[in-house]
């Protein structure tokens, strides 16, 4: 009985987790190239509406994220124009980009509110699934959930083994040498911002498609931000990351849980507890590691004509 | 062949502004107007009732002003942890638990006569906002903790914190079950000084004079302002960058706090959730806007109120959603942001004529 529940908060976490771990990854890339994003939050709740809408006119949930993914990357890429053209201010341009797509998402969705959508249908992968514990874990999900297993071998093998990858860390590391190598790291970066915002863009779609099936006001919640803490967490190592990923997945999956059976805590209370673990999680990694393994250039905007 | 050239400027272009601020705001606005069209809106009408709402009466105007205070407050805040390049965000969440700390002492020491009882009001918001911006503070002194992401998490909780006393124990039993306190006694609650306009425009007036006189006349003030432009030289020169940086948290939080204590006090007349309806992110808008100097943070916050009150118009009259606001706020700030950039940098013409100049 007990073993049941275990099993069933387990599965829910890797739920939870995947937006959180689409969203980490992108981010991760997009610092990695040596630019800080902090619209996170605002490309995922345009690309939750992007999938939303999409999935919505279409009825085809592969369009919707692609749509999704395609669409946050266009706000991402405003980033790169102010960033990278414009030589704009890293952190203020992002948050900018987070309070412009947190109000386009509500203006844009504010006639689809409590709209429902099919999304995503779980089905289960053969053989694997009937596994014990494990089988009801991990493979019997959606389509997306499965393709976020890959995530973090994809981007460590595009970081390690691919000259495109080692150019785009590169980059975020010393622009100069880069520069030096014949290379040009403005490219690198405008890559970062582009591919990092179409994964926060695909997270964002798992939320309309697969965790809600609907579009509702606030629809991510803080999860971009949290995603953001998470790159500092993973110390901007895609393992680490999805390591994080989970983690918060499980106490997100766990506070909803405690919910649904009914304590006596106060909700408000318990909606804090994600916010606060994220303050603590960072405490943890920062007085271990005092963030040393950011990219060198994190942040700082390549001058023209230099 | 002809081309331009991208050329840093030997000193900054001064007048910029003027031409960078106007043309932000005009893309900005056509941007805008697409979104309406998108809806079958007509933006003309749109740009009417927004300016008329916000700017166009003895009404609007006082309207925009009341809107105004909280955000100059915070903004002023805000703008003080930017000087030093300390990231607070958490403008927001220090502006609830002002509110709080202000509600706390209506329902601890009820009865005090008025101007005690406002002073009181305003020191306990200050001190638990103040509070709740050193806490980052000495995160990032001690364990060297990102200041963005703990200040925003802090909004966070603060916002949930102020929900639960709401929801719970401060909850007044005749509220029909609706989350709130109970409405303040007359003392606790800013009398009008200008019109409609109530007494927080006075803490604006003393909070920004006090700010100018800290940040140019006293060494303290100085220090900041040098330990921003240049972190290292300052540990060189033994300026204390340590306590600087936990001190201009606490200050810009306490600045906030005091927002958060004015518009519980004169614009709800009680503690309830609405409260937060995003002024701390506004603040943030409008201390860049405005460069962080303080007479251009009180332009912009009227400016940026005034939109804000036009916003709410729009929805009554033309049924446009209030996120219009944020929309608004986030795209004139990445223009102009993209717009600094000739402040700075110039085009400089390249071709068959330059011949030996370079």
């Amino acid at each position: 009985m007990t073993w049941d529940i275990f099993v069933a908060l387990l599965a829910a976490t890797v739920l939870a987790g995947t937006p959180l771990l689409y969203a980490t990854m992108g981010e991760l890339i997009t610092e990695r190239s040596g630019v800080l994003n902090l619209g996170v939050e605002g490309m995922m709740i345009m690309g939750a509406f992007f999938a939303f809408i999409v999935q919505f006119k279409t009825g085809n949930p592969w369009l919707a994220t692609l749509a999704a993914g395609f669409g946050a990357a266009c706000i991402g890429l405003l980033h790169g124009v102010v960033c990278l053209i414009f030589q704009g201010n890293q952190t203020v341009s992002g948050l900018a980009l987070t309070i412009f797509g947190v109000g386009l998402s509500d203006y844009l969705g504010a006639p689809f509110i409590g709209e429902k959508t099919v999304g995503f249908q779980p089905f289960d992968i053969p053989f694997l699934s009937d596994i014990p514990v494990i089988g009801p874990v991990l493979f019997q999900h959606d389509p997306l959930v499965y393709i976020s297993y890959l995530l973090p071998w994809a981007v460590m093998w595009f970081f390690r083994r691919t000259s495109l990858g080692l150019a785009l860390c590169a980059s975020g590391e010393s622009p100069d040498a880069v520069q030096a190598a014949g290379l040009d790291p403005v490219k690198m970066r405008w890559l970062g911002i582009f591919a990092g915002a179409f994964l926060v863009g695909v997270g964002g779609a798992y939320l309309s498609l697969c965790a809600t099936h609907m579009w509702t006001h606030n629809l991510t919640a803080g999860k971009g931000w949290i995603a953001v803490a998470l790159v500092i967490f993973a110390f901007w190592r895609p393992g680490r990351a999805m390591f994080g990923a989970y983690l918060f997945g499980g106490i997100m999956a766990f506070q909803l849980r405690l919910q649904a059976l009914g304590t006596t805590i106060p909700s408000s209370l318990m909606m804090m507890l994600p916010y606060a673990l994220t303050i603590l999680a960072l405490l943890f990694s920062s007085a271990r590691g005092k963030g040393r393994n950011a990219p060198a250039a994190l942040g700082d905007n390549i001058a023209p004509g230099a | 062949m002809d081309g331009f050239r991208v050329v840093r400027r030997q000193t900054p272009q001064r007048w910029a502004g003027f031409v960078v601020l106007p043309a932000a705001l005009l893309i900005a606005l056509a941007f805008c107007s697409l979104l309406l069209m998108i809806q079958d809106k007509s933006p003309v009408e749109a740009a009417v009732v927004l300016f008329k709402g916000g700017f166009g009466s003895l009404y609007a105007l006082q309207d925009t002003m009341l809107k105004a205070i909280p955000i100059f407050l915070c903004s002023l805040g805000v703008s003080i942890a930017f000087r030093m390049k300390v990231w607070n965000i958490g403008a927001e969440g220090q502006f609830a638990l002002g509110g709080v700390g202000a509600t706390w002492a209506v329902l601890t020491f009820p009865g005090l006569p008025m101007p005690l009882m406002l002073t009181l009001m305003l020191v306990c918001a200050a001190v638990t906002g103040g509070l709740w911006g050193m806490l980052p503070g000495l995160l990032k002194l001690k364990f060297g903790l990102n200041e963005i992401i703990s200040t925003l998490m802090l909004n966070y909780i603060g916002i949930e914190f102020m929900r639960y006393l709401v929801y719970g124990p401060w909850k007044d039993p005749g509220s029909m079950g609706f989350p709130m306190t109970a409405m303040f006694p007359e003392e606790a609650i800013f009398p009008e000084v200008l019109g409609y306009v109530h007494a927080g425009l006075v803490v604006c007036v003393i909070a920004a004079v006090a700010v100018s006189v800290f940040l140019q006349r006293t060494r303290l003030g100085f220090e900041l302002c040098a330990a921003g432009e240049n972190p290292r030289a300052a540990r060189y020169a033994r300026i204390p960058y340590g306590f600087l940086l936990v001190f201009v948290l606490t200050v810009s939080g306490a600045l906030a706090g005091m927002a958060g204590c004015v518009e519980v006090s004169a614009t709800f007349n009680r503690l309830q959730p609405s409260l937060c309806t995003g002024y701390g992110y506004t603040a943030i808008v409008v201390a860049w806007l405005s460069r962080l100097r303080t007479p251009s943070i009180a332009l912009f916050s009227v400016f940026l109120a005034g939109l804000l009150v036009g916003t709410d118009n729009l929805q009554v009259d033309m049924q446009v959603p209030a996120a219009f606001g944020g929309i608004l706020e986030g795209f004139i700030l990445l223009c102009v942001l993209a717009g600094q950039f000739f402040y700075s940098y110039t085009f400089v013409r390249t071709g068959r004529s330059q011949g030996g100049a370079a």
